[in-house]
């Protein structure tokens, strides 16, 4: 009994170290289900003309009667008007849990999960790319800048801040499609490879990827690198002030190295947890980004879908960014307190 | 009679003296430096173009087909477009339409805030946590998928619809900073002092705690200009909204959708409402810079 109580208390206290993760974790699933509830209200006013051109369009396409095409489509979407409102919850929560994102109504009843399938890897390309690229430019730029504060490299950084700030960054898309893609024809102005390349693991393939990605890779820069550069600079001027950097300087350790490993090392801490949040922001302002560029990722089909009234593949990719979302902030915080200790000591 | 007279006069310089002093601080604080003066001077020339400018340079909507994609010249400074039509007149025709939109917008948001945030501040407890909680929810949701559902399903036809749309998105971190500055602030002495002297609740919500926390919502109001403009314009871009024809969004829409992009005789088509909404946020922020300075001065030292 007594060894019992003892291992009870034991693991308790093995629990009780992580119960900061476990409130987060707690919050991350009541989101999560904030996210369900607002898909399934975007079901629930889904118009019934929706499902009619539905069975329509199987009707035509499968050759069978429109009574047969309307109990079939009723099926496949698990649409079923007559029954309470929670037995619809219950059988779309069991839909969800099952992994079944629903299919397209539009597009020749093409399940979501494929769409995601095929269209994830080029936003996650993208936008991974380009994070990195601003992510270790921008902090770079961000603590050089905070060393010598009032040299022209400086002075040329606010500037750019500002005019990045003042323009929206699909604004920025807008204009270097015209002048890169349309005007001067440098770049590709749709798609994700040369369709004349077998797409496959070979050197031409992969640098048509590199190559169509160019443009919306170089949007997303400009309009982030503005922000990390931004968030360096607070963050550096804060370290600056410390005594370690004054004690750094009192050594007589070259200024090289006191900025890249002391000044950058420090200040970049903080940042790690707005990287997770950046990538969530860079996915859920997709949209907008790759409908400008033609470019077939996640974030056009969702605009696509949204136009066509695609009601399954909206709340599909609803969910499955949100999801992507919630799980990378929640990671970051559960990151942030082993990477930097005066975190952990001070919570 | 003279008594009275001179009663009227004494109230009248003295509703003066209030007054001038009033106007003095609006003046100190919106062009108390060279940025925020800028930035003022930005936003009042688009505010009275959007007031005044209609009247001196009416739009008609009449097409024709002669003028069609002219150069900038002195009577169409920006050109036409595809249908003959002036592009500055649109614009300044759209002026009031994107202005209210971003004013409406800011207002609903920081209304919200304050509300939310005061309330959770001040009586804490359950309500707070909940709200909390909720704020979260709306700063983990990724903002732009929902505002191009929400906008799908209101049919989004008219500047109040289109505010609240966008000020679903902006209102959560700054309920959550007000909150934050409210219960820092009841820790301190002077709203101690005031418990102990016994003032009244309202006295100390609306004479102690809201002036400190002005400055922060005057300059919130601001940014929340700003992102509302990005917002509807990139609404309006993917062709959710279906507004006024001449909001300067819809204008840039339809240069795209026309082949402006392609096209380079219509390419003041497409910069013309891209420069407009380019200078307003840059006056916006260079606003919100000045108006940090001044209000917040222990920022002026580091």
């Amino acid at each position: 009994m007594e060894k019992v109580r003892h291992f009870a208390k034991k693991v308790w206290m093995f629990l009780y170290q992580f119960r900061y993760f476990f409130a987060k974790l707690g919050i991350s699933i009541l989101t999560l289900c904030a996210v369900v509830i607002l898909s399934f209200v975007l079901i629930v006013n889904m118009p019934g003309t929706v499902i009619d051109s539905f069975a329509m369009q199987l009707s035509i396409q499968r050759r069978i009667p429109l009574e047969q095409a309307m109990i079939l489509a009723k099926q496949m979407l698990n649409y079923d008007p007559d029954s309470s409102l929670f037995s619809r919850f219950v059988v779309y929560l069991q839909q969800l849990l099952h992994g079944n994102l629903g299919i397209s109504i539009k597009n020749n009843a093409k399940s979501v999960n494929i769409i995601l399938k095929e269209l994830l890897p080029r936003t996650l390309f993208v936008s991974s790319i380009s994070l990195a690229i601003s992510f270790f430019l921008g902090t770079f730029l961000g603590s050089r800048t905070t060393w010598k504060r009032n040299s022209v490299g400086s002075k040329i950084l606010d500037g750019y801040i500002v005019t990045s700030n003042a323009i929206p960054d699909y604004i920025f898309a807008l204009i270097i499609i015209t002048v890169f893609a349309f005007n001067l024809g440098w770049f590709p102005n749709q798609g994700a490879y040369d369709a004349m390349i077998l797409p496959g693991f070979n050197l031409p393939f992969i640098l048509s990827l590199f190559f169509y990605a160019t443009l919306p890779i170089m949007a997303y820069v400009f309009s982030q690198l503005s922000f990390w550069s931004m968030q360096m600079q607070g963050s550096a001027l804060g370290v600056l002030g410390e005594d370690y950097i004054n004690a750094a300087k009192a050594r007589g350790i070259p200024k090289r190295i006191i900025v890249r490993k002391y000044l950058k090392r420090n200040a970049m801490l903080p940042l790690v947890t707005q990287l997770a949040i950046s990538f969530g922001v860079m996915f859920g302002g997709a949209p907008l980004m790759e409908s400008i560029f033609n470019y077939p990722g996640i974030g056009q089909a969702f605009s696509q879908a949204i136009v066509e009234r695609d009601y399954y593949v909206v709340q599909g990719i609803l969910l499955f960014v949100s999801v992507i979302v919630i799980g990378v902030n929640l990671f970051a915080d559960t990151i942030y307190s082993f990477i930097d200790p005066r975190i952990r000591r001070s919570s | 009679m003279e008594n009275v007279g001179g009663r009227s006069k004494k109230i009248l310089l003295g509703i003066f003296v209030k007054l001038k002093k009033f106007f003095s601080s609006l003046f100190k604080v919106f062009f108390g430096n060279k940025l925020s003066g800028m930035g003022t001077s930005i936003l009042v020339f688009f505010i009275l173009l959007g007031i005044i400018g209609p009247y001196i340079f009416p739009y008609s909507t009449s097409i024709s087909m002669e003028d069609q994609l002219l150069a900038p010249s002195f009577i169409h400074p920006f050109g036409t477009d595809l249908w003959g039509r002036d592009i500055f007149r649109q614009i300044v025709a759209g002026t009031s339409d994107v202005l209210s939109i971003a004013f409406l917008a800011a207002i609903f948001s920081v209304v919200l805030a304050l509300v939310l945030g005061m309330f959770s501040g001040i009586v804490g407890g359950f309500f707070d946590k909940f709200i909390m909680f909720v704020t979260n929810v709306f700063l983990t949701i990724p903002s732009l998928p929902v505002f191009l559902i929400l906008a799908a399903i209101f049919t989004v036809d008219n500047a109040v619809t289109f505010a609240i749309i966008l000020s679903i998105f902006s209102w959560a971190g700054m309920c959550r900073s007000i909150r934050a500055q409210i219960i820092s602030l009841k820790e301190r002495d002077f709203i101690q002092i005031c418990k102990v002297m016994k003032m009244s609740k309202g006295h100390i919500i609306f004479k102690e705690l809201l002036p400190n926390v002005g400055s922060y919502i005057l300059i919130n109001f601001i940014i929340v200009m700003k992102n509302a403009i990005t917002g509807s314009v990139g609404l309006m871009l993917l062709g959710v909204a279906s507004f006024e024809p001449t909001n300067w969004g819809a204008i840039l829409t339809s240069a795209k959708n026309n082949g402006a992009l392609i096209n380079p005789h219509s390419y003041m088509w497409l910069f013309a409402p891209i420069l407009c909404i380019a200078i307003f946020q840059l006056g916006v922020i260079i606003l919100s810079k000045g108006l940090d300075d001044t209000l917040n001065p222990r920022l002026r030292v580091m």
